[in-house]
């Protein structure tokens, strides 16, 4: 039996999910089960002068409607003390989307009916939509209690970095935006909550099902086993789903109150208003370099635009930017620092890398800044700046931030070897000169961010019981395998890959292993899906816990076979004498065995059954270089992808076909960053992006198709060597496709465009160019 | 709300059922006949996820109305497999890692079996063009357009659709 690990074999998960036998939670019947419905504030910020719901009330089907004076004692969102946001307005409503009052019906069509018949008096106040609405002269504190709407700053580095500064020979001062994004995952919110006499169920929509029944058990002062949460398939989280919901607390409690199962289904458009947002930050960055490009020192000042209450995970984001602001190079030093912007508008959290694409953006825009500013290659300034790879591990100037193995001008190396960058060059200088042809702009990405989340000191900041992840391994008596993982898969493919592990190390076949996730009550204790920790953490835990079933099976093997442990081997499915590979026992036989006493050594514990939890001492440091190359029609300003290369460096790879998919799909996402999409509000803080009509989620036709590739540094730091995978794209794509825009208008001085870079802008641009040139 | 009686074949099986006037196809086949392998992804009819085919049409079953179903012949995700065997399509999928998450999926299968059946072997861009209209967040595409491309060398729309499409 060949090995597992890093075969592209076919999924398990895909027969149910392409049969339409897949388990999402609204697919979930209970008998009884009635339909939840929000009313929601339409209005950005206002006071709740008064709420009418008789009529709703009245209508036929409807069991009840509440609002936050409904419900006294019903706890709040768990957040930054001072910050707990009520599960329903109270007294006021911070942003559009924000749930004033909650209808239960028999039927959904009749809750949205009655929904609509609720008539909320509101009184208007002063609408801050923006940062720099929030943080104006006279600005009035969108949370009551609050001085002001600056909720958290925070200071990264002893230094502000201006004596280094100053006295560099070259200095640039540049503001970047990095845009606030819908993570619009297929699968909108839903909860179906099951109040019995025996305790509470959610089935949910969650990356994160164990930490939510924490937080639910909090709530309610329920103790944890009388709460089960259950993620069945998920259609999709990234990083939003990581965000605790007040509809979990409200399903529940009005499950308890009316005896029985409590539905929320979330419609799209509600989605766009109410689930977390990503990134919405600003960066005020100083960075100082020599006539070389060597970079001196830089200086990044954030802010991140929190929205309308400060997220329990989004709060946290700053500080992995800050962590990651030097990217991929040596800088003396880097003064970063942030401040948390309360706005009227909905919430932000975790989106696909949370926190490190902004980091990523951010110097790989500098980086080409200062190329630009020195008329030097881009390629030059990296590799000028590079950490090497005989540098690694790369302690970074922050306490804790030690970048593990890697090779960052070998991934260069590589990505140069698949596009030809001389002909390029070539072709750009050639298109520059012939207006019939789109210009043509070369835009590179060497990247590096934060996987494998985490130690438990940082996970414990974000409210987490640890930052480990469980698992168990179980022998059934016919030599099968089950595994119970606390990860949570939501189109990771983890069924695959954990199998992949197992049967590698028990050398059982693939076929053989099943896997268990997402539901407290049959799972150990877990900690989720998120922060490219799946195959690092998770994978790892699966792998050690293999490993101790396999040691366990080898005494019951040297036991049967009357020999000494040292000197068998496992091939094949089979524990054999060395030497002598007619004298053996099968996995099964040896399984048998584990259940019977009587043929065991006195005292033997029965079963192959065991459980790992693995703490992974440091982050894993997943990187890479990306290549695009656009073009843009001179009249339109549209840019289209023509080519994206992507060379990364995960580590270990488990399997190659669906590491594919991830890069892939974040690198999708990446693009669309770049190009499509961007959450916008108007000044009165309405969403001007509220529905998929509005926001361009992209289709098929708007990306190109991708040229990946990799290189395997594995980290030193678990037992699989893996760094994980599932955010590199998102966090390398944004300024490779950026940086190949402004390469592109490079001769007519443009410096910057911000994203999204639509056809508009890209045209504006070029429009004023040509005037200027006239 | 006025009641309507409808007789629909889903997946060749009839059943009569009494439906409010503004029921939408998809919930009808999600909550009165159960068949709950068809998705909901969004409220303005961009993402695909409900798509089935109506008569042999891919239609967005969010945007037809149940009455407006009444004597249509309709074949969801569920009815694509014959005697148990994907259809090619479900097995392109697989084979070229389409899917992810699986959400979009159904409606992603359901569009590339419509336009199998119009156009047996699509290029690239006709791939890309016939699948426009329904979302995947997870993949990027590329995948999904090598899963067509497989499905159309490996019996492309399959038995199960080109009989509906032709009944």
């Amino acid at each position: 039996m060949g090995s597992m690990i890093g075969a592209a074999v076919v999924r398990k998960e895909d027969p149910a999910l392409l049969t339409g036998r897949g388990t999402y939670v609204d697919d979930v019947r209970l008998p009884g089960t009635v339909h939840m419905v929000y009313v929601r504030s339409y209005l950005a910020h206002a006071r709740i002068v008064s709420i009418d719901t008789s009529e709703a009330v009245a209508t036929p089907g409807v069991l009840g409607v509440w609002t936050n004076a409904d419900l006294p004692g019903l706890p709040p969102n768990r957040s930054v003390p001072g910050m707990e946001r009520p599960c329903l307005a109270r007294d006021k409503v911070r942003f559009v989307g924000e749930p004033v009052a909650v209808v239960v019906a028999a039927d959904r069509y009749a809750a949205a009916d009655a929904a609509e018949a609720v008539l909320v008096e509101y009184e208007e106040l002063p609408v801050m939509a923006s940062i720099a609405a929030a943080t104006a002269d006279g600005a009035v504190p969108i949370i009551d209690g609050l001085e002001s709407n600056v909720v958290l700053e925070q200071v990264l580095s002893a230094t502000d970095a201006e004596a280094e500064l100053a006295a560099a020979p070259h200095r640039l001062s540049i503001h970047l935006k990095n845009q606030r994004c819908a993570a619009v995952p297929m699968e909108p919110t839903v909860c179906l909550a099951d109040w019995q006499a025996s305790g509470l169920t959610l089935w949910a929509t969650t990356q994160t099902p164990h930490h939510s029944r924490n937080e639910l058990a909090a709530m309610f002062g329920l103790s944890q086993q009388e709460v089960r949460v259950v993620a069945p398939d998920v259609g999709g989280g990234f990083g939003a789903k990581a965000s605790f919901y007040p509809e979990f607390i409200l399903t529940a409690e009005l499950s308890k109150r009316l005896r029985r199962p409590v539905k929320f289904v979330e419609t799209r458009s509600e989605n766009m208003i109410s689930m977390v947002h990503g990134r919405a930050q600003e960066h005020d960055v100083e960075v100082g370099f020599d006539d070389d490009g060597t970079l001196l020192a830089l200086r990044v000042r954030i802010t991140q635009d929190c929205g309308g209450w400060p997220d329990a995970t989004g709060i946290g984001l700053p500080t992995l930017t800050s962590f990651m602001s030097g990217g991929c190079y040596k800088i003396p030093v880097i003064a970063p620092s942030f401040r948390s912007v309360v706005t009227n508008t909905t919430p932000v959290g975790s989106y696909r890398g949370a926190g490190r694409p902004e980091a990523s953006f951010m110097i790989e825009r500098v980086v080409d800044h200062v190329a630009a500013e020195l008329g030097l290659d881009p390629l030059e300034v990296r590799r000028r700046n590079f950490v090497q790879a005989d540098e690694m591990p790369f302690a970074t100037q922050f306490e804790g931030i030690v970048y593990d193995e890697a090779n960052f001008p070998g991934a260069l190396d590589k990505l140069l070897t698949v596009i030809d960058y001389d002909a390029l060059r070539a072709d750009r200088a050639a298109r520059r000169d012939d207006p019939s042809k789109p210009l043509l702009g070369i835009g590179f990405s060497t990247f590096v961010e934060m996987g494998g989340f985490g130690p438990t000191p940082l996970f414990e900041q974000f409210g987490y019981v640890g930052g480990w992840e469980s698992a168990n391994v179980r022998l059934n008596s016919d030599g099968s395998a089950v595994i119970k993982v606390g990860t949570s898969p939501h189109g990771q493919g983890h069924q695959t890959a954990f199998a992949q592990i197992v049967a590698d190390e028990l050398s059982i076949p693939f076929e053989r292993i099943s896997l268990v996730h997402g539901d407290t009550a049959t799972v150990q204790e877990g900690i989720g899906t998120m922060g490219s920790r799946g195959a690092p953490v998770g994978g790892s835990a699966v792998f050690q816990a293999a490993g101790k079933v396999r040691a366990k099976a080898m005494k019951i093997a040297a036991h049967m076979l009357e020999a000494d442990e040292s000197d068998l081997e496992l091939v094949d499915g089979r524990f054999r004498v060395k030497g002598t590979p007619d004298q053996g026992v099968s996995m099964a036989e040896v399984a048998v065995r584990s259940f019977k006493p009587h043929l065991l050594p006195d005292g033997f514990d029965l079963g192959l059954d065991e459980t790992a939890y693995f703490e992974p001492k440091n982050l894993s440091y997943p990187s890479g270089a990306h290549c695009c190359v656009v073009e843009i029609d001179r009249d339109t300003g549209f840019v289209k992808v023509a080519r994206y290369v992507a060379v990364d460096d995960c580590g270990t790879v488990i399997n190659p076909l669906m590491a594919t998919g991830q890069i892939h799909g974040g690198v999708a996402q990446g693009i669309a960053q770049a190009l499509l999409e961007e959450v916008r509000y108007g000044a009165d803080g309405q969403p001007a992006t509220g529905t998929l009509v509005d926001y361009t989620l992209p289709s098929a036709m708007d990306l190109p198709r991708y040229e990946t590739d990799h290189i395997v540094t594995p980290t030193s730091f678990n037992p699989l060597g893996a760094k994980g995978l599932g955010e590199s794209g998102a966090t390398a794509a944004p300024q490779a496709v950026v940086n190949a825009v402004v390469d592109a208008l490079g001769h007519l001085g443009v410096r910057d465009v911000e994203m999204p870079c639509t056809p508009q802008k890209v045209w504006r641009i070029l429009q004023s160019a040509g005037e200027d040139r006239s | 709300m006025s009641h309507h009686k409808i007789r629909v074949t889903v997946n060749g099986a009839t059943s009569e059922d009494e439906v409010e006037a503004r029921l939408l196809l998809v919930h009808y086949l999600r909550d009165v006949r159960g068949l709950t392998g068809t998705h909901v992804g969004c409220d303005t009819s961009n993402c695909g996820a409900c798509t089935v085919l109506l008569n042999g049409r891919t239609v967005k079953s969010c945007s037809v109305l149940a009455v407006a179903a009444d004597g249509a012949d309709v074949l969801t995700v569920e009815g694509l497999a014959a005697d148990g065997e994907m259809s090619p399509v479900q097995q392109g999928f697989q084979q070229c890692h389409g899917l992810q998450c699986g959400y979009c999926t159904p409606g992603m299968v359901m569009a590339a079996t419509g336009l199998l059946l119009d156009n047996p072997d699509p290029g690239e861009d006709e791939v890309r063009e016939g699948i426009e209209g329904n979302l995947c967040r997870c993949t990027g595409y590329s995948m999904i357009v090598d899963s067509v491309r497989w499905a159309a060398s490996h019996g492309g729309a399959g038995e199960v659709a080109a009989r509906h499409a032709t009944s």
